[in-house]
């Protein structure tokens, strides 16, 4: 699997990382490598075989829906970046 | 008697004879690490301040780490003191609350030392090189790596400016270090200790582990840190036996398997002629060794870096400059401008390599093709332990295919960096623990880790195997020179 610069820079965005033009070439060069040595698992026949998505036998794991005690709002809002009274304060989402 | 090179063990004893004291080992320590953390680099942050709020509360003589200090890895949290997996985003931040570990070392009388350890961002790498903090060095060899990415708990340990530490282990960042550094270093099963308070890597691979400087210690801080734990919904409620119970000395009797597929091209010839010796070793106290195969061992890596980097994009979307750390504020922007600033500006290399190749597979039209495909080959590596474990007690293999490495050797190659985890991710990926003990020194003076897997919750086999070996052997009193 070959994965191009505009890929790269359209997965990039997906993940909301701005990549200066260097790193983008870079990555793309160092992603096709990686890829490449990935691509031997094409090799095995996987058909009949169930995923593995974490390997506890335990599901659904629940609690009684009963409120506990929670972080103070102050504490659980020290380290904001910016934030106003009990807010996080971000830039303009609507114009 | 220089108190730092005790072990925990020893320091207990001491301190119930009224032969040392908490301040004396605290001081003792200080004074090592300020005589030669400047060349070994293995915390990032490192002030007095750190004691003070942090002296004993309670002197209790019950208390299995009465008044011994442990060294914390940047990624696990401590309730107000600086946590930020030695990345710019994270910079500054000072979680709300202890790590369940942390609070379990409290309540065990241990104190937190240092504030924090060195590692690779994120747990991203094997070499403690992606640190935006610089690389920590090999206390073996200045010139080389501390292995990654808990470098800087393993380079201090090895270094006695720690008595014991913890790590976090995703895909070998204990164990690998602890084989690079020429100390005691386990990986537990996934679920026995709480991940509550890490900072999460890759959920389904991250456990918490110990680091220490013989297999007696590394028992001990096992045993603090285990348990179940609601709050985390993976850890598992099962009982945590007396680790203590497998030092015995003796294993007789214990069926030991070693894989064909980890002695093949790519390994160091010294370190083969190490770990074969290590296995006659074994042998020559009781134990019994047979060939056996885990077919699947070489898609361990690309199966990996396709469910870690998966993951990883998931985890670390939260990392938005919004809620904590280091937000980018340059000139008027948008929203999405200040995602894409913050994560671009504050993100080092690999942290960005991963995300974006986690965001890759995962996206749509590969999904089916990289990340499915990872999890069904995940099965298949499981199932070759399943049927190896239903005839031998444990595993033995070299931890790592080289000793240390040169600083910035692979660090323009991630591929090759990649796989020199390739004996260590196995056990993340089938979830069971696996130990890394010293076995022996390169000619030029680089230690060589013996890597020891069990079934899932047999920590005590491992236990019980490396002790045997290290009571029979010299390596885990060899000190380096600094």
């Amino acid at each position: 699997m070959a994965i191009d610069k505009q890929t790269v820079k359209y997965i990039a965005h997906l993940a909301r990382i701005e990549l200066e033009p260097s790193e983008l070439e870079k990555l793309s060069l160092q992603l096709q490598d990686i890829l490449g040595f990935i691509d031997k698992l094409k090799k095995i026949e996987v058909k009949d075989i169930s995923p593995t998505s974490h390997i506890l036998a335990i599901s659904n794991v629940l609690r009684e829906d009963k409120p506990k005690e929670s972080l103070p709002i102050d504490k659980a809002m020290e380290n904001a970046p910016q934030r106003q009274g009990n807010f996080f304060v971000v830039p303009k989402v609507i114009e | 008697m220089e108190i730092n090179k005790l072990t925990a063990y020893e320091l207990i004893k001491k301190q119930n004879a009224g032969e040392v004291t908490s301040q004396e080992i605290i001081d003792s320590l200080k004074k090592r690490t300020e005589d030669v953390d400047s060349k070994v680099k293995a915390y990032v942050r490192f002030s007095d301040k750190s004691f003070s709020n942090l002296q004993l509360t309670t002197y209790n003589l019950q208390l299995p780490l009465r008044s011994i200090p442990v060294s914390i890895k940047d990624n696990i949290c401590t309730e107000g003191l600086n946590t930020e997996c030695c990345s710019k985003i994270l910079q500054g931040f000072k979680p709300p609350y202890d790590a369940t570990v942390i609070r379990k070392l409290k309540e065990a009388g241990a104190s937190i030392f240092g504030l924090k350890t060195n590692m690779d961002e994120f747990a991203f790498g094997s070499s403690t090189e992606n640190s935006c903090f610089g690389p920590t060095r090999n206390p073996w060899n200045l010139e080389c790596v501390a292995g990654g990415s808990s470098g800087g708990s393993a380079a201090a340990v090895a270094a006695d400016e720690a008595i014991l530490a913890l790590g976090s282990d995703t895909g070998g960042s204990i164990r690998q270090p602890a084989s690079f550094c020429g100390v005691v270093g386990l990986k537990p099963t996934y679920g026995r200790v709480s991940r509550y308070g890490l900072i999460a890597f890759a959920s389904s691979l991250d456990q918490i582990g110990p680091f220490a400087k013989d297999v007696r210690d590394c028992a001990l801080l096992t045993q603090v840190i285990s348990g179940y734990d609601p709050n985390d919904s993976a850890s598992v409620e099962a009982e945590v036996p007396d680790y203590t119970k497998a030092l015995t000395n003796e294993i007789k009797g214990v069926k030991i398997g070693v894989p064909q597929e980890y002695f093949i091209q790519g390994m160091d010839a010294e370190v083969k002629d190490i770990i074969e010796e290590a296995i006659n070793k074994l042998k020559g106290l009781g134990a019994s060794a047979g060939q056996i195969s885990l077919a699947h061992t070489e898609y361990a890596v690309p199966v990996y870096y396709i469910i870690a980097t998966a993951e990883a994009s998931s985890n670390l979307a939260r990392f938005d400059g919004v809620q904590y750390g280091y937000r980018y504020r340059a000139g008027s922007q948008s929203l999405i401008d200040m995602y894409n600033k913050t994560r671009g500006d504050a993100f080092g290399d690999e942290a960005k390599r991963r995300i974006i190749l986690g965001t890759f597979v995962l996206s749509h039209g590969y999904y089916d093709a990289y990340y499915l495909r990872a999890l069904k080959v995940r099965t298949l590596i499981k199932q070759d332990f399943d049927a190896v474990f239903k005839d031998f007690d444990c595993i033995v293999t070299p931890t790592s295919p080289t000793p240390a490495f040169k600083i910035k050797e692979k660090i323009a190659d991630p591929l090759k960096m990649y796989l020199s985890d390739i004996y260590t991710i196995s056990a993340n990926l089938a979830g069971i623990p696996a130990i890394s003990l010293p076995c022996g020194f390169t000619k030029k003076g680089l230690p060589v880790g013996l890597q020891i897997l069990a079934r899932p919750f047999h920590e005590e086999m491992l236990f019980k195997v490396a002790y045997a070996y290290e009571q029979n052997t010299p390596w885990h009193k060899m000190k380096p020179e600094l």
